[in-house]
């Protein structure tokens, strides 16, 4: 493989011991993750998406199988490791925004600088930055509460930009919002895999999403179903559309 | 490669502070349990040492007068103490009163799952949850504890003053009073502590994913 591998998932499998029964959600998953790429990960509800999500997030341990990122095996991290990998190395978008209520949009956006080690006034020029750069200007001093939900994603967006990742995860991203505000979103999105080179993974079952994915990989009751490249989904959404 | 993650004292208090003013009333009803605990241990103790102080003076008619208003006082004896009754008291208001802290911030601690786990995601270490955590319950406990040690004071000082008419001013053992009220505080402080440090832990335990599955 001439290309870099940036994730890297082999035979994960996840259950969920729930007393009685036990729930098995992925029943292995391989997967190869190239760098710089978009990626969508589509499939019904309850597919497992958001399960394999926190798999590759390393926000969850898979009950079998391994995670690479960056050919480091996220199992084998401590907990100073794995802080740092979501802190510099991953950044996330939720389907809930999930913005600190009690902080202002540049505080959010600056927090994961701080835990960085970032010197404060560096972070907040770079905060600052970032919101203008997904459009909010003169946003910085409200908080999430006084924003709308596109707005409110926006930051989050650049939250997860705050510490120039190698990885966005997005579960979601478009699912609480209307339809122009999540294609703004997704342009956005876009938009910095090209220009920075970012690997941007996301979990959706928004069709919108399928424009400009250079790679969509169907789930299907914890297994990968299909996994497309672009120019085979153009001729397919083609058809779709004719 | 540095792996180093960070969270500066200055920003915990800054986010501590944050979050109390968010959840302001709250807080302050919390803190007010704290207040009338801590207000109640200043006032029993500083009484005690106004009427130590006048019992210590060896003059008989003040000694007529504590025992009028209801002290014990066994010939020969040359100090009180507080009755076993009035220390079962105490302990049983602050008991009450820690319970009642704990009570106040698991809820607080549930509340904010999402929270925790969002700061988890962005890369928080446990111990920056719990350094959050007992900010707040440090700046609530002095707060509380402040107001309380210097209510319960001063109204030791104003019971004594009606009990025992104006002389009483001449006879303040104002070090000793001084040592109780400090007493007071510091007790309160860690009464507010210790309330924390079970919710605090419990946060910092919690994985990112169940913060994030949960419902707002
Ligand atoms: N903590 C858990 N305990 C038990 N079952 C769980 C847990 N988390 C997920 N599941 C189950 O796993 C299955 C897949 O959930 P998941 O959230 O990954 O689906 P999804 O593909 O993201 O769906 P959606 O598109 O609706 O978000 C569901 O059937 C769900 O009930
Ligand atoms: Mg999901």
């Amino acid at each position: 493989m001439s290309e870099k591998l940036i994730v890297r998932v082999t035979g994960v499998t996840k259950d969920f011991d729930l007393g009685k029964i036990v729930v098995k959600v992925l029943k292995g998953i391989d997967l190869e993750i190239e760098t710089g790429k978009y990626i969508s990960i589509m499939g019904p509800s309850g597919s497992g998406k958001s399960t394999l999500f926190n798999m590759i997030g390393g926000l969850d341990k898979p009950t079998k199988g391994k995670v690479f990122i960056d050919e480091v095996d996220i199992a084998q991290l401590d907990a100073y490791e794995l802080a740092w990998l979501r802190c510099r190395k991953i950044g996330y978008i939720f389907q809930t925004f999930n913005l600190i209520p009690v902080m202002t949009a540049l505080e959010n956006v600056t927090l994961p600088m701080t835990f960085a080690g970032m010197p404060s006034e560096t972070a907040v020029s770079r905060g600052m930055k970032l919101l203008s750069q997904v459009g909010l200007e003169g946003r910085h001093a409200h908080k999430p509460a006084e924003l709308s939900g596109g707005q409110q994603q926006r930051v989050a967006v650049a939250r997860a930009l705050a510490n120039s990742p190698s990885i966005i995860l997005a579960d979601e991203p478009t699912g609480n919002l209307d339809l122009s505000t999540g294609e703004e979103i997704i342009a956005l999105l876009k938009q910095l895999s090209q220009e920075q080179g970012t690997t941007v993974i996301s979990a959706t079952h928004d069709f919108k999403m399928l424009n400009v994915s250079d790679q969509v990989i169907w789930i299907r009751d914890g297994r990968v179903d299909k996994i497309q490249e672009r120019t085979e989904l153009e001729i397919h959404t083609g058809g779709m559309s004719s | 490669m540095r792996r180093l993650i960070v969270l500066p004292w200055k920003k915990s208090i800054e986010i501590a502070y944050k979050s109390i003013r968010a959840r302001f009333f709250r807080s302050l009803i919390t803190t007010l349990t704290l207040v009338l605990a801590v207000s109640f241990l200043a006032f029993s103790q500083v009484s005690i040492d106004i009427a130590d102080n006048m019992l210590a003076t060896g003059d008989p008619s003040l000694c007529q007068m504590l025992m009028r208003c209801g002290y014990d006082i066994l010939p020969g004896d040359t100090s009180l103490a507080a009755s076993p009754k009035q220390r079962w008291i105490i302990t049983l208001s602050l008991l009450v009163c820690v319970v009642g802290i704990i009570n106040a911030q698991l809820m607080s601690v549930t509340e904010r799952f999402r929270e925790i786990g969002t700061m988890k995601c962005l890369g928080a270490l446990d111990r920056f949850i719990v350094r959050i955590f007992v900010m707040e319950a440090a700046m609530q406990g002095f707060a509380g504890a402040l107001v309380g040690a210097v209510v319960g004071a001063i109204s030791a000082f104003l019971a004594a003053l009606l009990r025992f008419g104006p002389d009483t001013i001449n006879l303040l053992p104002w070090q000793a009073i001084f040592l109780s009220t400090l007493i007071a505080l510091v007790t309160g402080i860690s009464l507010s502590l210790l309330g924390v440090l079970y919710p605090a832990i419990m946060a910092a335990r919690m994985q990112p994913v169940e913060a994030m599955r949960v419902e707002q």
